[in-house]
């Protein structure tokens, strides 16, 4: 296993360095002054020079680049200039409101993706089956701002039901902040759902159709049991690796959702930040999806090295 | 001596998208409290199939007929709950792949422990102990270690032993053994038979073997039931067999295997000219007249019923019966 | 004893297996259906020009908000009163362009580097890195950044979400090169002293196409959808030119309004995406060796 991490980890960590210097060879790739771009409203001779000095730009690039990893790794990602507040502060509001709102779709994702994968591959060539497929081919398929603005329009807006948009803070107000942010979220955990049911769906055919499922049978164990101990078991540990690679999906997804929801989160500080041409804040939200989407998938490695245990302790006879 | 085990005019057939295709055609067998019976047959000849269909373990799309009666019992046609009573318990099976056939996910010890869980209603901590006595049992070294193993930490023969351990943890009344030894080095094949024999020694199993090996029914068969296209073409003791094979398609088996008995390992039955036929209904020929070096009218155009043929207890279905020099 | 049936080996196999993997698309009613839908979508979206009732651009502020059925207006009209009927033909029209621009993107650069990675070792650890590298950027994070650097536009729209699929093709084509290597006809080319591009292109590419095929069919409906979300946020294509996504954006305003408005575009999207996604689905099916039983 210490091998399988360590190949791992020096995978993550090249990636890592060559997704910095993308993002930095990036805001270098503006047109023009690159001070200007991040200079913002304010284009006075001294504010450029400000700029200039305090992001290193008429030094040498590889000096700026140094400079500019040194800054991220310590947490600053400069200042909005639109708004002149800290890229950390922005950060620090609106990250738990998008993490929420991703947990939560995750969840309700795999719960259902998972019980319908399941239950497609159990009752095969049944209308169960024929049902879940559908319901997957839709959800892969239906646009999710689209389901998003349709929810607000016939299930907030009509009934009331549900909040059309706004966002309570969990530690001030749990109940309320679940009101606000389950609508969204079932709308972003729809697209995965359906992926993860296709993936459980084929993943258990093949575990169902093994000779351990076999086994399992002539010991005279359950339906439940060889379901569920024996197929799915081993379905999971494929599908664990699908939630990490689909992340980036969820992230894309996480950003329209909240924009629809008028939830005050990542996404729409990017979006916000793309119309504001405010390149510190779309600098640093590049950047930190791209460190997200490295860190989790490396976690996701380590949680599937923990779980199979052909990884987990070698083989010490064959 | 009263059979344990009474298999009459077993028939399996399939629906596939070309019609109907039949595995098992009227198979019949019996097996004694404590005798080791072996069925043997090329690959496709539907021992595998006869073997699955006993504790009802083939797929929806099989079409089961006749009869099973486990120590009276018929199971054909028993409900689902009922078999699963029977299945690990009463009736358990050793599967021939020892590497897909365990689950990779799953310790031995909790794999061998489900068994006892299932039908002994032992817990956890019981179970395990339990464990680690059948895999003493079955002859693994250090077993009290070898029971948290994964099954890719074991070898092939470990891992037979294993699925021999689980087999017969609850003490069956019969072992079916579908290629126990296919997978296995010719070494560790002696030693996985060796332990087939000592269970029925101590424990006074009744054992079925189903294989594709005659170095296999030689070595451990008190009885021999052989299989051809879905149908049984010869039944005899062992001896009897090797000796004075009566039908046509054994004669040609034992002909195209070196000598039986010394043990064979790798000798597959590949070796009587032309395939074994589709496995379509033809009720009205002899299956094996396609093959036949002595086939006529005859046997295309009548299936020869399965007959004592003079010595006791020995059975051949065939029109021409190879004679006794 | 003679030998009696030896099967007999097939003249052709690929063209045996070209008309078998038609009659099964053929004897499939999804296949069948979905495939006269895109027909459809496609001609509808080719003619736009002719076929559309009103010009994309002509606004009639007598009547905004118009229901659907008003006359003239089958479908109704938006804000602008513009006919929503002629906006969604030519939005089709933006979705299957940046869509087939997309997937065009990804398999001009996805495919030479799936098999380089499947046939050199060697390339195969730098192509990985670099797979891993642009999973690590989100086709919106993405298109985020292009359209930072170089304004919002359809192309822009088109060349993220492109650079966005392009590990999935790299995956596929590199997995089914490993595998074509490994058969004998290859070997007996290597041995025979081809070289690895005569190799490459004579013998692995022409066999992936069926692969490459179906990882379009699955791209394609990703790609509509990536299209109509940049629209709608803003990323991509730009108004006043129709999208199904922008329109999207300007109903939503309106949405209480106006619900039909906020209602059809979408809908259009998802049924163009689904009958791609049935139809990849059936050619899959179709096309898998496992099938040929």
């Amino acid at each position: 296993m210490a091998r399988y991490l360590l190949t791992r980890a020096w995978h993550s960590a090249l990636t890592l360095v060559l997704a910095s210097v993308v993002v930095f060879l990036g805001i270098r790739a503006l047109p023009g002054d690159p001070a200007l771009a991040l200079a913002g409203e304010d284009r006075s001779p001294e504010a450029l020079a400000a700029i200039r000095a305090e992001y290193g730009l008429d030094r040498p690039v590889l000096v700026q680049f140094g400079h500019y990893v040194e800054r991220m790794v310590q947490g600053d990602f400069g200042t909005s200039i639109r708004t002149g507040i800290p890229v950390s502060d922005m950060l620090r509001t609106a990250l738990p409101v998008t993490i929420e709102l991703s947990v939560l779709a995750i969840v309700i994702a795999a719960a259902l993706g998972v019980g319908a994968g399941v239950v497609a591959a159990v009752r095969r060539g049944r209308p169960a089956e024929w049902a879940a497929n559908f319901l997957a081919l839709v959800g892969l398929s239906v646009p999710h701002f689209w389901l998003g603005l349709l929810a607000i329009l016939y299930l907030s807006v009509a009934t009331g039901l549900f909040p059309a948009s706004g966002f309570v803070p969990f530690f001030e107000d749990p109940v309320g902040n679940l009101h606000h942010i389950i609508l969204p979220a079932l709308i972003l955990g729809t697209g995965l759902a359906a992926i993860i049911m296709r993936q459980t769906r084929s993943a258990m055919l093949d575990s169902l159709s093994a000779d351990y499922v076999r086994t399992a049978k002539a010991k005279g164990l359950s339906p439940r049991a060889v379901i569920g101990r024996h197929a799915l078991r081993n379905s999971l540990i494929v599908v664990v690796t699908i939630v990490g690679l689909q992340l980036g999906g969820l992230i894309s997804g996480a950003v329209v959702t909240e924009q629809i929801f008028g939830l005050p989160g990542f996404g729409k500080m990017t979006i916000d930040a793309v119309f504001q041409r405010d390149y510190p804040v779309i600098q640093a939200v590049v950047l930190l999806t791209a460190t997200a989407y490295i860190v989790i998938n490396f976690l996701v490695d380590l949680v599937y090295s923990l779980i199979d245990p052909r990884i987990r302790v070698a083989g010490d006879a064959a | 001596m009263t059979a344990i085990l009474e298999v009459a005019d077993l028939t399996v057939s399939f629906e596939t998208e070309s019609g109907t295709v039949s595995a098992v055609d009227h198979v019949s067998l019996d097996l004694a409290p404590g005798e080791i019976v072996g069925v043997v047959g090329e690959s496709g000849c539907g021992k595998s199939v006869t073997a699955m269909s006993l504790a009802g373990l083939l797929p929806h799309s099989a079409r089961v007929t006749g009869s099973v009666r486990l120590r009276g019992t018929e199971l054909i046609g028993a409900p689902e709950a009922s078999l699963r009573r029977v299945r690990g318990k009463e009736l358990a099976y050793v599967f021939q792949e020892p590497m897909t056939s365990l689950n990779p996910v799953l310790t031995v010890g909790r794999q061998i422990g489900e068994v006892l869980q299932v039908h002994e209603r032992l817990s956890r901590r019981q179970a395990r102990a339990r464990a680690v006595e059948l895999l003493s049992l079955v002859g693994i070294p250090s077993a009290a270690r070898r029971v948290d193993n994964y099954p890719h930490q074991l070898s092939g023969g470990m891992r037979q032993r294993v699925m021999i351990a689980m087999a017969v943890a609850c003490d069956p009344t019969v072992l079916v053994a579908d290629e126990p030894t296919t997978a296995l080095d010719v070494t560790v094949q002696a030693g996985i038979l060796e332990v087939l024999r000592d269970l029925r020694d101590r424990l006074g199993t009744s054992i079925l073997v189903i294989t594709h090996d005659l170095g296999v029914i030689a070595d451990i068969a008190d009885r021999v039931v052989v299989m051809y296209a879905g149908r049984v073409v010869e039944r005899a003791p062992v001896t009897s067999l090797f000796a004075r094979p009566r039908h046509q398609y054994t004669h040609g088996l034992l002909n195209a295997s070196p000598v039986p008995g010394r043990h064979a390992g790798t000798e597959r039955l590949q070796e009587i000219p032309g395939l074994v036929p589709v496995l379509t209904t033809q009720p009205d020929a002899c299956t094996f007249a396609e093959r036949c070096p002595a086939a006529d009218e005859t046997c295309r155009g009548s299936a020869p019923p399965l007959a004592p043929i003079g010595e006791p207890d020995h059975l051949v279905a065939c029109w021409h019966p190879v004679e006794v020099p | 004893m003679t030998v009696l049936t030896v099967p007999e080996a097939e003249t052709n196999p690929s063209l045996t297996r070209r008309t078998r993997v038609f009659r099964r698309l053929r004897r499939n009613p999804l296949a069948v259906i979905s495939f006269v839908v895109l027909a459809i979508a496609v001609a509808v979206a080719l003619l736009a020009p002719w076929i559309a009732p009103h010009a994309v651009e002509d606004t009639d502020f007598g009547s905004i908000f118009s229901p659907p059925g008003t006359p003239g207006h089958l479908l109704g009209t938006d804000d602008l009163g513009r006919d929503v009927l002629s906006r969604i033909m030519y939005g089709a029209r933006a979705s299957l362009e940046v869509g087939l621009l997309a997937v065009l993107t990804a398999l001009v650069i996805g495919v030479p580097l799936g098999l380089a990675a499947g046939y050199f070792r060697t390339l195969d650890a730098i192509i990985g890195r670099f797979t891993d590298l642009l999973l690590a950027f989100p086709f919106l994070i993405l298109a985020v950044g292009l359209a930072a650097i170089r304004g919002a536009s359809l192309g822009n729209a088109a060349v993220a979400i492109g650079i966005a699929q392009i590990p999935g093709v790299i995956r596929v084509i590199r997995s089914d090169t490993l595998r074509l290597k490994s058969l004998d006809f290859v070997a007996a080319a290597v041995v025979d002293g081809a070289s690895d591009l005569w190799v490459l292109s004579r013998h692995i590419l022409p066999n992936a196409t069926s692969v490459i095929l179906v990882q379009a069919t699955v791209a394609l409906p990703a790609a509509i959808l990536g299209e109509a979300v940049l629209s709608f946020l803003g990323l991509g294509i730009q108004p006043p030119d129709p999208s199904l996504g922008t329109m999207l954006a300007t109903a939503q305003q309106f949405a209480a309004r106006a619900p039909w408005a906020a209602t059809l575009p979408g809908l259009v999207i998802m049924i163009l995406a689904l009958t791609f996604n049935v139809f990849g689905d059936a050619l899959r099916d179709a096309l898998d060796p496992k099938g040929d039983r």
